[in-house]
């Protein structure tokens, strides 16, 4: 895969756009372009100009110290950050070229589009059958068997079938932190999104369970463009093809994993990778 | 002496304090559970129920009062429990942080604490004076009104409760905000919810000073609303009074009979948070 043109991105950096375009012939074309993003809560400028593209059914990785905005930079990406009176963004989010942070557009459906797994897991408090079914309910009116089959299909491609196919009808909340991982993985793809954003999804988990979630994104790579945010190194080099390096607010440098574990450009970079802080 | 030994004196002396204070609680409970039973229990029988008050000197019952109590306690619960629910999912929801939802809240707190009797003269004022009599929807309405500011601050103390990151989620899958609050944040809270719409009954079915002023009483068998109506507490107040002992035996019961029906419902109120506790 050719990616001459996808230097680190130096901030503020108004390459991007021609990275994007670039990037578009090869065979990972960007499905989300993010461009000149800045990100507020209340007066702190959390974000500064971070510009960056993702490329469909290839993984991208953001790491950084706690603080640098990684967590923010995702949430930005599917809007959840309008649930909270005082945080903005400004810039663009191109996802198949059109802006989701521009303010006609249909919220829900940017959504539907963009799945999201959060650090904790989050079941409903309701049956794991209807923890599935939440999301695909919103959008469409299915018949029952047809139901049960996309339900069915979610949990298998979420790695959670097998453990949970006798007890559909018991609560989501019964399940162990894996599983209830798993599920949430599994609602979201049941809405049949083009983008998934993790964010540290394997973070509360034990190293097993984080070893079938790193199985699972893996497994679903190649259907989705993939964004985690994670604290774990480790992580990041195991299961991303792109690694963007976040540093108070800025994006520090975005290149394949394996440049920015071997050869970073940025000293800042290599600090934090070999530990020297974080 | 060692700091260990201080601590463990200091601990010694704090959970006797505890203990003794938990015992003067405890004590007039049962004294006042006690003197109701020996006095209460003896005036329980089936005319109780069968039969309404009787004029001084004959026999008979408290049917009027019971059916009196359940027709306002029920016409309350069904006003105030859903203006109460929508108010505190207003504060916990769309209000929490911006000034209407602080006023709001303040205005709650301080009908919450407002002296019952005060609500039932504020009744007076709107409902039975421009009415000219006294009638069983005024009490219903004072009753109602006592009702709401405990539903809305126990609907909005649990709905807080529930996690963001629960509506987080749901809002990720793309949810619309009032399927978010009815399907997950209602689902999580509901336990809680029912409690305190439970503990609001509780406290209204025993209110007298509300009811002395709006439904007053009625010595027959009623069952129009806009006629003065017979109820519990009242009967209690004005018969416990009287020099006569056959009313006064009848005051015991009805005061038996209410603290068993908030009994029940407390007890109600406690197994149906553990039962859908146990759930999870």
């Amino acid at each position: 895969m050719s990616l001459s043109l996808q230097k680190s991105v130096s901030v503020p950096s108004n390459a991007a756009g021609r990275n994007g375009a670039a990037a578009a012939t090869n065979a990972y074309p960007v499905k989300c372009q993010i461009r000149d993003v800045s990100f507020y809560y209340g007066r702190f400028h959390a974000l500064k100009n971070v510009s960056l593209p993702l490329h469909d059914r290839r993984v991208t990785a953001f790491i950084g110290p706690s603080g640098c905005g990684k967590s923010t930079l995702l949430r930005i990406l599917n809007r959840i950050y309008e649930l909270y009176p005082g945080q903005s963004a400004t810039g663009e989010v191109l996802v198949d070229g059109e802006n989701i942070l521009s303010p006609g557009l249909d919220l829900n459906l940017v959504r539907a589009k963009i799945g999201m797994v959060f650090q904790k897991p989050t079941p409903f408090p309701m049956s794991i059958y209807d923890n599935i079914a939440f999301g695909i309910r919103l959008y469409e009116k299915l018949p029952k068997s047809e139901l049960d089959d996309r339900i069915e299909s979610a949990l298998q491609r979420a790695a959670l079938w097998t453990e949970v196919k006798d007890k559909l009808k018991q609560s989501g909340l019964g399940l162990s932190g894996g599983q209830q991982q798993r599920l949430c993985i599994a609602r979201a793809i049941a809405v049949r999104p083009e983008i998934l954003l993790l964010d540290e999804p394997a973070s509360a988990l034990d190293p097993i369970s984080t070893q079938r979630i790193e199985e699972l994104i893996a497994e679903l790579k190649p259907d989705y463009c993939i964004a985690i945010v994670t604290h774990n190194m480790q992580q990041a080099a195991r299961c991303s093809d792109y690694t963007a390096f976040m540093y108070l607010g800025e994006l520090v440098e975005f290149d394949e994993t394996e440049k920015i574990f071997t050869h970073p450009k940025e000293k800042r970079t290599e600090d934090y990778i070999t530990g020297r802080f974080g | 002496m060692p700091i260990y030994t201080r601590r463990r004196l200091t601990n010694y002396v704090v959970v006797g304090l505890s203990l003794v204070a938990t015992a003067f609680g405890l004590v007039f409970l049962v004294f006042v559970l006690g003197t109701l039973l020996i006095n209460g229990i003896g005036a329980l029988s089936v005319t109780l129920f069968t039969q309404s008050t009787p004029p001084p000197g004959s026999a008979g019952g408290l049917m009027n009062a019971i059916f009196g109590s359940l027709a306002m306690t029920v016409i309350a619960t069904l006003v105030g429990t859903p203006t109460g629910i929508l108010a505190g999912t207003f504060l916990a929801e769309y209000a929490h942080n911006n000034k209407l939802g602080e006023l709001v809240r303040f205005i709650n707190d301080i009908l919450l604490s407002a002296p019952s009797i005060i609500v039932g003269l504020f009744v007076y004022s709107i409902m039975v004076v421009p009415m000219g009599h006294f009638s069983a929807w005024a009490g219903a309405v004072a009753l109602a009104i006592i009702m709401i500011p405990v539903i809305v601050r126990t609907t909005e103390d649990m709905l807080t409760l529930v996690p963001n990151t629960l509506r987080e989620a749901a809002a990720a899958l793309g949810a619309p905000k009032w399927k978010i609050i009815l399907t997950v944040t209602y689902r999580s809270a509901i336990q809680g919810m029912l409690t305190g719409v439970l503990l609001a009954v509780a406290r209204i079915s025993g209110e007298t000073a509300p009811l002395l002023f709006t439904a007053l009483n009625n010595q027959f068998f009623s069952t129009d609303l806009n006629a003065p109506m017979a109820n519990l507490p009242v009967v209690i107040f004005q018969f416990a009074m009287s020099p006569y002992a056959d009313w006064q035996v009848l005051a015991w019961a009805g005061a038996l009979l209410i603290t068993a029906a908030i009994l029940v419902l407390n007890v109600g109120a406690r197994m149906f948070a553990s039962w859908s506790g146990l759930e999870k």
